[in-house]
């Protein structure tokens, strides 16, 4: 609904533009002192943090069982999936449920969430692995420019598979 | 209307039907003159056409009605049944399951005419024919659909109905020009059988199949609406425009099942202009028929152009376009439904009813605390009766969904019948217990790793009738099916006389493909190696026959009960036979658990494999072969540190004595040694999802009152 609005304002607002970009949408998480962004159509909740039930024997990047609405859902860490350091549990901390068709839903735990950004096609650039760091790069597709900031873009099917 | 909301019915109809078909085929089997069966079979065959008829499956229909025609001679005592006639009516059941199957995933039957089939029960038919030339529908009164000739003579009480409809304006205004146009206007009564039970597919079949000859129903009395709510008696009346003789709207009309009589004769046009006038003033039927009608003035100039393509068609092409094509294929269009006794129902009703009375009268007991006049002695009792209401509602939701296995295992003689006729070797299934019940989805699911077992009974365990004789065996190979409840669990087991399990041979083989080494396989007890076999990529059949070791092997058998919480283990002697037992949970939804606490961490066992709840003193573990054991009342039982299999410290006792949780499965029991007992709580079994590959131990988690997450112990899985 709002992509689309954007997409009516643009010419409107005085861009002089005549070709109409699509414009995707991503949710900046912040892990470390990287930005991440998520697109916008996986991402079906965000959680402040809660109790996470251990589950035994499953790799340390899953951090358990949460409760949503009465379905249980595994969450991840996305900073143990990636190779940094473990979570450091404080108020920003967020739990964010992505839906991956193939997998259902899946909570990753997230530093913080800061903001939502809208990127016109030619602002992202698929990754050559510049300005990502190199624990990263297999979990990036591509990278966003956002004003004078790189935002990698999180391949969320790599995420979501399973190592083992 | 649209026949698809029956669709389930007829599903769930026709396959009972197909199931009895081939329980009861089997008997005449061995009873070619039994006249019960000939008569159950005669019956089945005649409500499976109707059925196929009424949702316009022609082709499902034609071929039953041969079976039927066929089975109206065996029961004239005109054709005698043979092996080969057998074989031919078991043909034509799985033609007919193919159409259900069809039906099930496309609603369309598809497009198999099964000529074939239909030939050869003509063939039986004629065969006779010499002697009795009377063809099948002699005897076949029930069948009878062909309306008798004076009937179209309109002469009795309904025969004028159509007379009696009063026309508006418009209407006038188009028959008016449909006649000009040299269109025919015909009155038409159609009168459904009083047995008939879905009169509003009837009717709506008869609509169709006068649209289909090109007719257009300008008015129908009561209004189609009606029609389709089944709102009226035995007949409705209809006014139709078309082209062709009346005489083929008749026949079209007729041709649908269950139709006793249609009866039809032009309109008088002078008739009609006088009734119009009496309309003005009689106008309650008018809003109706308007509703009804009410495009008709701007599609009848089109009608010419419409009725010359359908009218040129066959006769009979009645409806296999009464299913909408726009239905995806793949999925299935049925959902999954379950037939309830009403008795489970009704007592479900009472249940609810009590819980909004204790509902209510916890409301009133806190109103009363609010006011200062209650005691928490009310508050305790109130919960108690809450307690026991819900307790009673699960075990009937419990019932509600708890299905007996008898339609899963019905199928199984019929299969192995067809075993001894390809694998050339004589046995016999015996079944037990096909009454004991089991939920639901564990039913649907249970068919395909007992079908796998039967196969590999009779391909791998039942031995050729020679070499049953060499060893003293009767001929005849025996495979049983045995069912049975215990306690919280259904076991199953598939056992036969047969050869029993080589195990060398599998030791061998497993060698051979990789699975062990020598020095493995050496030290390998008899029954670990016989455990090999649910190994994957193991499958013993060396040459890949067509009824097992068709690459699906008994991993797949294993990971199926898996996956319904249940396991499967063997028994065997070498020559003597071998025992398949398959153990599965009653059911997967809902269980009663015993909360237990290690390490800060809350976890269930379900109570149905706890046998007791001991105190230990730490200092009574004795140790054997390095494994801590306990004696329990003179019974040596291993101890589980759950702890140490969960990965988390554990505090230790302060008193020195151990709180351990005994369990058993089977014959065999362990003591889990836990730290905290939280008492006994019924909860709801909630999938880990598929993102957490399987834990062992873990069959799944469950939402606590407070919200929290935790997780259920597998105890089985810990033995």
């Amino acid at each position: 609904m709002e992509l689309s609005n954007d997409l009516k304002n643009l010419p409107a607002s005085g861009d002089e533009t005549k070709i109409i970009k699509q414009l995707f949408q991503y949710i900046v998480i912040k892990l470390g002192d990287e930005n991440f962004g998520i697109d916008i159509n996986y991402i079906d909740n965000i959680l402040r943090m809660q109790q996470i039930t251990r589950v035994p024997k499953v790799p340390a990047y899953l951090k358990g069982v949460i409760n949503l609405r009465g379905e249980v859902i595994p969450v991840m860490s996305l900073r143990l999936k990636m190779g940094l350091d473990e979570d450091v549990i404080n108020k920003d901390t967020r739990i964010i449920i992505l839906k991956i068709d193939s997998e259902g839903s899946v909570g990753v735990l997230v530093d913080e969430v800061k903001e939502v950004i809208k990127l016109s096609e030619d602002q992202i650039e698929s990754t050559t692995g510049e300005g990502v760091s190199p624990e990263s790069r297999r979990f990036v597709s591509a990278v966003g420019q956002n004003g004078n900031e790189l935002i990698s873009i999180l391949d969320i099917a790599s995420i979501s598979l399973d190592e083992n | 209307m649209d026949v698809s909301q029956y669709l389930e019915i007829f599903l769930d109809e026709t396959n009972e039907h197909l199931q009895s078909l081939n329980t009861q085929i089997l008997n005449l089997e061995q009873n070619p003159e039994d006249s019960d069966t000939i008569n159950e079979i005669f019956r089945a065959a005649h409500s499976l056409k109707g059925m196929a008829g009424t949702m316009g499956y022609k082709r499902m229909q034609n071929l039953t009605h041969d079976m039927e025609n066929v089975f109206s001679e065996v029961r004239a005592g005109n054709i005698k049944v043979g092996p080969e006639m057998i074989d031919t009516l078991f043909q034509c059941l799985d033609a007919l399951q193919e159409y259900t199957d069809n039906i099930k995933n496309s609603s369309d039957e598809g497009t198999n005419d099964n000529e074939p089939l239909i030939k050869l029960l003509n063939d039986y038919l004629n065969g006779k024919g010499a002697e009795s030339p009377a063809p099948a529908p002699a005897s076949a009164e029930p069948a009878k659909e062909e309306p008798k000739a004076e009937e179209s003579s309109a002469s009795s009480d309904s025969s004028d109905k159509w007379n009696q409809i009063k026309f508006d304006d418009s209407q006038v205004k188009v028959i008016g020009e449909a006649l000009k146009s040299g269109m025919k206007v015909y009155g038409l009564n159609v009168t459904v059988k009083e047995s008939c039970i879905l009169k509003a597919a009837r009717a709506f079949l008869v609509l169709k199949a006068i649209e289909e000859k090109g007719g257009e129903i300008i008015v129908s009395n009561p209004s189609s609406q009606d029609i389709e709510d089944e709102k009226f008696d035995f007949d409705f009346t209809l006014i139709v425009i078309a082209e062709c003789p009346i005489d083929d709207l008749i026949k079209a009309a007729s041709d649908v099942s269950e139709i006793d009589k249609v009866v039809g004769a032009p309109i008088d046009m002078d008739k009609v202009h006088v009734e119009d006038e009496e309309t003005v003033e009689t106008a309650d039927v008018k809003p109706e028929a308007e509703a009804a009608t009410s495009d008709v003035p701007a599609s009848a100039p089109e009608t010419p152009a419409q009725t010359s393509a359908p009218a040129s068609q066959a006769p009979a092409a009645a409806a296999p376009s009464a299913k909408p094509a726009d239905k995806k294929p793949g999925k299935p269009v049925v959902n999954r439904t379950i037939r309830v006794d009403i008795e489970k129902l009704d007592s479900l009703m009472n249940l609810v009813s009590e819980l909004i009375i204790a509902k209510n009268s916890l409301v009133s007991a806190s109103a009363d605390k609010v006011a200062g006049t209650a005691s928490s002695n009310d508050f305790n009792e109130k919960i108690e009766y809450l307690e026991s209401v819900t307790t009673n509602l699960h075990e009937s939701v419990m019932k509600v969904r708890m299905v007996p296995i008898e339609n899963t295992v019905q199928k199984f003689p019929r299969m192995i019948r067809d075993l001894n006729k390809k694998l050339g070797k004589k046995m016999e299934l015996y079944m037990t217990g096909e009454d004991t019940e089991l939920d639901r989805t564990v039913v649907d699911e249970i068919g395909d790793p007992l079908m796998h077992l039967l196969r590999n009974s009779a391909d791998h365990g039942i031995e050729s009738a020679e070499i049953r004789a060499q060893r003293g065996k009767p001929e005849t190979g025996s495979i049983f099916l045995d069912a049975y409840q215990e306690g919280n669990n259904v076991i199953i087991e598939v056992r036969d006389d047969g050869n029993g399990i080589d195990v060398e041979a599998v030791k061998n083989k497993a060698i051979e493909k990789g699975v062990i080494n020598a020095e493995q396989a050496a030290a390998m007890a008899d029954k670990d190696a016989i455990n090999l076999l649910f190994h994957p990529g193991f499958s013993t059949a060396k040459q890949i026959t067509d009824v097992s070791g068709r690459g699906v092997g008994l991993d797949v058998v294993k990971s199926k009960i898996e996956a319904l919480s249940g396991e499967v283990s063997v028994k065997s002697v070498l020559g003597e036979g071998s025992t398949w037992t398959i153990r599965l949970p009653l059911t997967l939804a809902i269980i009663q658990t015993l909360m237990v606490v290690v390490g800060g961490e809350k976890y269930a066992i379900s109570l149905g494999s706890i046998e007791t709840i001991e105190t230990i003193p730490e200092k009574d573990i004795k140790f054997v072969e390095n494994k801590e054991v306990i004696n329990l009342r003179g019974q040596v039982l291993p101890l589980i540190r759950l702890n140490r299999i969960i990965d988390i410290e554990s505090k230790s006792p302060e008193d020195g004595n151990l709180t351990v949780v005994i369990v058993k499965k089977g014959d065999k029991m362990a003591g889990i040694v836990v730290d905290e007992l939280r008492g006994q709580q019924e909860i709801v079994i909630k999938s880990l999802g598929k993102y957490i590959k399987q834990v062992k131990f873990i069959s799944g988690a469950t939402i606590l009152g407070d919200g929290e997450v935790a997780l259920i112990l597998d105890t089985n899985a810990l033995l």
